[in-house]
């Protein structure tokens, strides 16, 4: 097994150190017990930490400084020498935690890149160049002559993003444009049948492409090696720990209603005024009012109200009654019967992006302010709480401009915050029904 | 025809003789599309394009593919049946035949067989999935109803059409030029909007992420009723991509078409929505005050949505205002109103399913023809053929009984003519052959036949160095 350290190639020009890992292997090294699970949840609280960065959609520079001061904050170890072992043993560590489900290594893969996209982007750049020649990637530099016949459309793409125009020793590579997905989702290079001219500061991209790619593989790998053997071998010394850690970040379950049992067809729209928060009232006062939602909607609104409790037959004759009048059942009934994805949380509908005719997405995240004020004002929050609200939002803070909206509708405090919108339905009626309680 | 001969006719409805050959009520009913699915859908051709050359005599042909695409069936009465498979276009045609569905759609290729989906989950593992689909594209023109005012919801006329003739000429030429993709099949969907199917090898073998990397590309419009601002357009150039649709398309459809077609300017109501897009209140208030007072007074012949937008343009694109950076307002009206509104979550992901061309719309009655990229603004969604204008055509030409003998050879394989031939169905199945389906299978046979001759040199290679 190779180990994976910060001094590499030892040529003697190589004077180029960086203490990024890339983790291509696991490192052969002895870890005492209590640092296995220490070392893990100080990663975590990088990560976590990382998430929540993305869900309030910092920009790309913000996340830089975010992602250099959590690992500051929490990966620092009394000997500065071990601070790379701890890196690596932690990231294998969490490895073993989020590899088991498809929900936990979605997460593990989009923080980890995130992490090491925002820690590669602070190198200096001939530590970039040599971390992009450890993955081999196969990528030569746009020639002379081709580069004078794109020059033109290279500058105009450079302008577009309000950077100056390339020079003459400019490099850039010429790559298919399937390796640098985020650069063409927000249109950052010029394509050309196939191909991307992806600029000397846009490698990041392609070297985040191969590290997601190859841990997203490890993580399928690491799975198959913890269900066939890890597990049993370590029933009673890793495992406990593994599987302890896992709910520490992504908390509940939201999928199988809990508390309240289930919620019959004739309350729910009582239910929806009291006790859905604005994402899902919306949704719910849209679909009522429209007979219709688009695809993006159903999901939020259908997994929202599966975990709340509503019975199959009853959901099945909610969506059939409100759908028949436009589009018919048919398209409800492919996607509800999907019975293996879980309610969104917060994160997720905060990171979504709807469109025309859309009504999915965080109200606090999606709607102007204008719109957000008349919608809070319908839910009955005052003018003053609704600055406050107003200004969690103004910045980024919508799950917490979310859990002022529930303590003034409530009139009761949420000391957790709201962290899911199946939370918030659940909080909401263990207060309501301990005040009927109290009154009967 | 009465309501009872309607439900009981199935099998001589339209044999009844001469006099009544051509007594086609319009509409929809299942003894209709059985006819349809009988005499009239390209079964071999549509098969034929989902083996994707796999069906041939190679080596190296899959001869699993075809038979772990999922085909999905709306019957009659909205009962729906998902992970259909079929091996061999006979077992597809009889199944459409039998179970006569209302709509078909197309899923994914899967990892193994949908069908037998089950009995591979029990090893665990998750080996059920998606490996393959083409990149699909959903236009819907009730995606527009703020920028039309001719009709809402699932209506089309020829006014608001051109919205959908933007919409493949800017998806068509970026999918080409920018993305490299050659083998793209654009069909209307029979009511109110287009589908567009990408089928390069190398569009199907795309994943979740880079699929909604292509997405975003093409997305411009962004926010809804709930937000504020819908077109935004920063920088101080517009991307290569923008810049090309500005100039090639959009521009022209706005000011040649839409403008006066949807008299964008003509009404105080309207030609505020649009002052609402420009952040200036000195620019707005002297552009309404000059409409405000212009009460017709020049009585010209000109179109006043016309007159309104040159006078618009002027003001933002004066010297004065170009420093401000308003010039781009410009730009961004056009986009608002024109710019392709694509259904994102449909082209995101691989399992998303999509409706078969050459289906025939329930409500309208019409079939999901093809559409020539090259032609389509010549495309008109109101002549588009009817299941009863076709069935009447067919009538005519059924009597005649002199096709037996008639077969048409494609890619070395004989198939007898279904009877389409003499319906107006004709052209479309003739150019779905012609610019699609024959390009695409000579591409799949050369792809198959370099893969092999690669993985040939490659063990070549390796017992010479072994």
């Amino acid at each position: 097994m190779q180990v994976v350290r910060s001094h590499r190639k030892s040529s003697p020009s190589d004077v180029v150190v960086s203490t990024l890992p890339l983790y291509r292997s696991a490192p052969p090294l002895e870890v005492r017990l209590e640092d296995f699970e220490l070392f893990a949840l100080d990663r975590l609280r990088v990560l976590k930490g990382i998430s929540d960065g993305l869900s309030r959609g910092r920009k790309p520079e913000e996340m830089e400084k975010l992602a250099m001061d959590l690992l500051k904050a929490n990966m620092r170890h009394p000997q500065a020498t071990e601070e790379v072992n701890k890196d690596i043993i932690s990231h294998f560590v969490l490895r073993l935690v989020y590899c088991r489900t498809e929900e936990l290594r979605k997460w593990f893969l989009s923080t980890e890149t995130a992490l090491f996209r925002y820690r590669f982007r602070s190198e200096s750049s001939e530590a970039q160049r040599a971390l992009m020649s450890e993955f081999n990637l196969p990528y030569k530099a746009v020639s002379n002559a081709e580069f004078e016949s794109v020059k033109e459309k290279l500058g105009q793409v450079a302008r577009s993003m309000g950077q100056s125009l390339p020079t003459a020793d400019a490099v850039y590579y010429k790559v298919p444009f399937e390796e640098v997905p985020d650069l063409v989702a927000a249109r950052r290079v010029f394509l050309l049948k196939g191909h991307a001219y992806v600029a000397m500061s846009q490698v990041v991209s392609l070297v985040v492409t191969q590290f997601r790619s190859h841990l997203s593989k490890a993580l399928i790998l690491t799975n198959r090696k913890w269900t066939s053997t890890i597990r049993d071998q370590e029933k009673d010394r890793l495992a406990p720990i593994v599987e302890a850690l896992s709910s520490s970040y992504l908390g509940p379950d939201y999928s199988q209603p809990k508390e309240f049992g289930e919620i019959s067809l004739k309350d729910i729209d009582q239910i929806a005024r009291t006790s859905f928060p604005l994402c899902m009232r919306h949704l719910f006062e849209k679909l009522r009012e429209e007979h219709h939602l688009k695809h993006g909607g159903r999901m939020q609104l259908g997994l929202f109200l599966k975990g709340v409790g509503l019975k199959l037959d009853d959901a099945l004759a909610f969506w059939k009654a409100e759908f028949a009048q436009k589009v018919g059942a048919e398209r409800f009934d492919k996607e509800y019967a999907y019975n293996d994805y879980t309610p969104y949380s917060c994160q997720k509908i905060i990171s979504s992006t709807p469109g025309v005719g859309d009504h999915h997405g965080c109200p606090y995240r999606h709607f102007s302010e204008e719109n957000l004020r008349a919608a809070l004002a319908r839910m009955g929050v005052s003018s003053r709480t609704m600055e406050d609200v107003l200004d969690k939002v103004r910045n980024r803070h919508y799950q917490l401009a979310c859990t002022l909206t529930f303590e003034a509708v409530h009139g009761s405090p949420c000391d957790t915050g709201i962290n899911h919108p199946n939370q918030y339905f659940i909080d909401s009626q263990k207060i309501l029904q301990s005040k009927n309680g109290s009154v009967a | 025809m009465t309501k009872e001969e309607a439900e009981n006719g199935r099998d001589d409805m339209i044999i009844d003789g001469p006099e009544q050959a051509n007594a086609v009520p319009d509409g929809f009913n299942a003894n209709y599309l059985r006819i349809y699915y009988g005499k009239l859908f390209p079964h071999a051709d549509i098969f034929k394009w989902l083996s994707y050359g796999n069906d041939g005599k190679h080596p190296a042909c899959d001869k699993s593919y075809v038979g772990r695409r999922e085909f999905s069936f709306t019957l009659e009465n909205d009962i729906y049946i998902r992970f259909q498979s079929f091996n061999s276009v006979s077992e597809m045609e009889n199944s459409i035949k039998e179970k006569c569905p209302f709509k078909i759609d197309i899923g994914p290729v899967y990892s193994v067989d949908p069908a037998k989906r089950h009995a591979y989950a029990q090893s665990g593992d998750n080996v059920f999935t998606p490996v393959e689909r083409e990149l699909i594209f959903d236009i819907d023109i009730t995606d527009y109803d703020d920028v039309r005012y001719c009709c809402t919801g699932a209506d089309v006329c020829l006014e608001c059409w051109p919205l959908m003739t933007i919409a493949i000429k800017v998806i068509d030429t970026a999918l080409r030029d920018d993305f490299g993709f050659n083998h793209i099949l654009w069909a209307y969907s029979g009511r109110r909007g287009v589908h567009c199917w990408v089928c390069d090898g190398k569009a199907r073998r795309l994943t979740n992420e880079q699929r909604a990397a292509i997405a975003d590309y093409f997305r411009v419009y962004k926010g809804n009723e709930n937000s504020n601002k819908k077109v935004s357009l920063p920088g101080l150039v517009l991307h290569p991509f923008l810049a090309r649709s500005y100039t090639e398309v959009l521009k022209g459809f706005f000011e040649g078409k839409l403008l006066s077609n949807q008299n964008l300017l003509s009404s105080e109501e309207r030609y505020e929505k649009i002052l609402d897009m420009i952040p200036d209140a000195s620019v707005t208030s002297e552009l309404r005050g000059r409409w405000q007072d212009n009460k017709r007074s020049s009585m010209s012949k000109d179109d006043i949505n016309i007159v309104r937008w040159e006078q618009l343009k002027q003001v933002l694109q004066s010297g004065k205002q170009k420093a401000q950076g308003l010039r781009r307002c410009v730009e961004e009206i056009v986009f608002s109103y024109t710019y392709p509104r694509l259904d994102m979550e449909v082209s995101k992901h691989m399992n998303h399913l999509l409706k078969a061309p050459f289906c025939v719309h329930p409500k309208t009655g019409r079939v999901c023809v093809p559409i020539d990229p090259n032609n389509c603004d010549e495309f008109d969604p109101t002549t588009v053929p009817t299941l009863s204008q076709l069935l009447e055509e067919l009538n005519k030409g059924g009597l005649r009984q002199d096709a037996e003998n008639g077969m048409f050879i494609l890619c070395n394989v004989i198939y007898p003519y279904d009877g389409w031939d003499r319906t107006s169905l004709a052209e479309s199945i003739a150019f779905f052959r012609s610019s699609f389906l024959q390009p695409l299978l000579k591409s799949c046979k050369e792809e198959i036949e370099s893969s092999y001759n690669t993985k040939l040199q490659q063990s070549k290679n390796n017992t010479l160095s072994w």
